[in-house]
């Protein structure tokens, strides 16, 4: 077990800068996710940390030591990848054994270590299997076991579930998380699914064109985003962003999205917002904060109507869709309301979770 | 639909190959069934004894050299960048895509008695001659160094294929595993290949058991036919010497021995595809 730390990491493919000069601190016993787009170099960076790609500048270190020198095998890592990376000709016993065979580990060592992983991750039954012989779920049951079996310093997972169907993610995701709270080993975890990344982390890393937008708890990134990146990306159906205009008038604050809809800002946000009164700015809402009326005396001058284009009815709540000056905006009401394309609806904007982000910067104010 | 390939396999596999049978079944002059008399004479005669063990030995050193310079060459060129692999393969593809009668024709040349290029070489840098090919051992040696010079090239070819299709990853997991170099060959290229070595082996091997340009057009199976393998021993007892049923029995030996090898050879294959898959 150790503490993993990144300084100003750059990596460079020719002219293509990667990973464009990161620093990131993980405690040990963290499981930290990266998390981002396609191409966004959160794979490159992970492959930097298990050598499997040279650092073209900066700094790694695993347990303080600095190893950007150090081949893969004397890093003391174990890594899960995407295709699990199983080797076809060897039976899983041999797939797990193999890495300790090769540290020169007794016979009774090794399989004392194979069998306790097995137990660990319920494949005790499969352990003189081939990978063709195992499910997809197995199959990346065997590849942790490949990397618990070490009892490495750091573990590494690549995208470990994208090859599983929706049901056995959700199944997985868990067992995951399960074994790192058995295990409780260093983890940096990479994954392009904010769900993934929202559930496992216990500090999710968001990265976008090789940078670090934010770093923060899976609570702290969904409610205090600091980029519209990142309020973009973490939440699932997406913020929405509306263009609005932010006045004052009577020393209270509201925010125009059309002529007939103005919404209130609350009180407590109004000396944040002050300086930026009489701007055009983006309004980020999450379709949840746009329900219909919930007679809590919440939300009572933040009302309007709107007419529905789509109507998505998701069993436990319904989505619905709407268009304001062209921004088309997304709700989430409840299962039961009878409404259907076309139809009219009043809903209710709960602004205490409003973000009003700068489309010059695009920073959340 | 399967009438024309059902035809061009009779007419070229199955009415030869039983045509062959028949005749070897037959006197010298054709007019007579003898049975398996030409092949008890074949047995008893130690010229034959000797191209078996020649053949034995010509194919199975040329096919084993062929299989560690095919092995050693795909490597070093599957390390090359991308670009210079291009100019590398297609260098190297060279002695195979040339006809083998033009180049058992100049290897011949180079090994001349008295235009020898080597000779020439090797006389300049102040060294005996060496009768390439008028000394039965040095024969032996020339014969399988051009085999293993044309042979080669076609390894080359499978076994890069072969390694390109081993998945990156692989080696990537065996290096976090603790893997080096010579232990990531060893436990992953190896086995991931098994199968195409086994059958390009089996190919080569009976391509070269059943060879005969080299060996004719170098030695013609001399001297003393020393160097003498099934098809150039069948040829010149069948065509040279006239007794073409006396060259179908010898040629007919070559057929267990293969089928055997390909039996086992192929049976090692399907196991292992189906636990690889």
């Amino acid at each position: 077990m150790a503490e993993v730390a990144l300084r100003q990491i750059v990596k460079r493919f020719g002219d293509v800068e990667a990973v464009r000069s990161i620093d990131l601190d993980i405690p040990n016993n963290e499981f930290v996710v990266l998390v981002g787009p396609s191409g966004c170099g959160k794979t490159t960076t992970l492959r930097m940390i298990a050598g499997l790609e040279e650092v073209t500048s900066g700094e790694i270190r695993i347990g303080g030591e600095v190893v950007n020198d150090l081949p893969p095998k004397d890093r003391d890592i174990a890594m899960v990848f995407q295709n699990y990376a199983l080797y076809p000709h060897m039976s899983v016993f041999e797939n797990m054994a193999f890495g300790l065979k090769l540290r020169k580990f007794n016979k009774a060592e090794i399989r004392q270590r194979v069998e306790h992983a097995a137990r660990i991750l319920d494949i005790t039954e499969l352990l003189d299997r081939r990978p063709k012989a195992l499910s997809g779920g197995q199959r990346q049951r065997v590849a942790m076991g490949r990397a618990i079996v070490r009892n490495p310093k750091v573990f590494l997972f690549d995208e470990p579930l994208s090859n599983l169907d929706a049901k056995l993610r959700v199944q997985m995701r868990t067992e995951i998380k399960r074994v790192h709270q058995k295990v409780k080993t260093t983890t940096v975890y990479v994954t392009h699914d904010q769900v993934e990344a929202m559930t496992l982390a216990d500090r999710v890393v968001v990265m976008n064109q090789g940078r670090i937008e934010q770093i923060g708890t899976p609570q702290e990134l969904y409610h205090h985003p600091k980029t519209r990146f990142v309020a973009g990306f973490i939440g699932s159906p997406a913020m929405n962003f509306i263009p609005c205009r932010l006045e004052e008038s009577g020393g209270r604050m509201r925010v125009r999205i059309s002529d007939a809809i103005v919404l209130p800002v609350p009180a407590s946000r109004s000396a944040r917002y002050r300086s930026a009164a009489g701007r055009e700015l983006i309004l980020g809402l999450r379709p949840e904060h746009v329900t219909e009326p919930r007679h809590n005396g919440r939300g009572e001058d933040s009302d309007f109507t709107v007419t529905l284009d789509v109507v998505e009815p998701m069993g436990m709540e319904t989505m619905v869709f709407f268009t304001v000056n062209g921004t088309e905006i997304c709700g989430r009401v409840a299962p039961e309301t009878a409404a259907g394309p076309g139809a009219t609806m009043r809903l209710v904007a709960n602004m205490e979770h409003m973000h009003l982000i700068d489309p010059n910067t695009n920073l959340v104010l | 639909m399967c009438l024309p390939l059902i035809l061009v396999i009779v007419g070229l596999i199955v009415y030869p190959a039983f045509y062959s049978i028949h005749l070897s079944m037959l006197n010298k002059a054709q007019t007579r069934f003898i049975g398996l008399g030409n092949f008890r004479f074949l047995l008893s005669r130690d010229t034959f004894w000797m191209v078996v063990e020649q053949s034995a030995i010509f194919a199975l050193s040329a096919v084993f050299f062929k299989a560690i310079i095919g092995l050693i060459t795909a490597h070093l060129i599957n390390n090359l960048p991308t670009k210079g692999q291009r100019k590398w393969r297609g260098m190297l593809l060279v002695p195979w895509v040339i006809p083998l009668a033009l180049s058992s024709l100049a290897w011949w040349w180079l090994f001349d008695p008295t235009l020898s290029a080597f000779n020439w070489v090797l006389t300049g840098l102040g060294l005996r001659a060496i009768p390439w090919l008028s000394d039965p051992y040095w024969a032996r040696f020339s014969v399988i160094l051009v085999n293993v010079w044309y042979g080669a090239p076609f390894f080359l070819i499978m076994y890069l294929a072969a390694l390109k299709s081993v998945p990156e990853q692989l080696y990537e997991a065996a290096a976090i595993d603790g893997a080096n170099a010579w232990q990531r060959f060893v436990h992953i290229t190896l086995p991931m290949m098994r199968n195409i070595i086994a059958i390009t082996v089996l190919f080569s091997l009976i391509v070269t058991f059943a060879n005969f340009d080299i060996v004719q057009i170098l030695t013609g199976g001399g001297p003393r036919n020393m160097t003498h393998v099934f098809a150039t021993y069948a040829f010149l007892l069948g065509i040279r010497s006239g007794d073409l049923p006396l060259g179908a029995a010898t040629s007919l030996f070559m057929f267990p021995i293969l089928a055997i090898a390909a039996i086992f050879i192929l049976r090692g294959v399907r196991k292992r595809g189906r636990e690889i898959g």
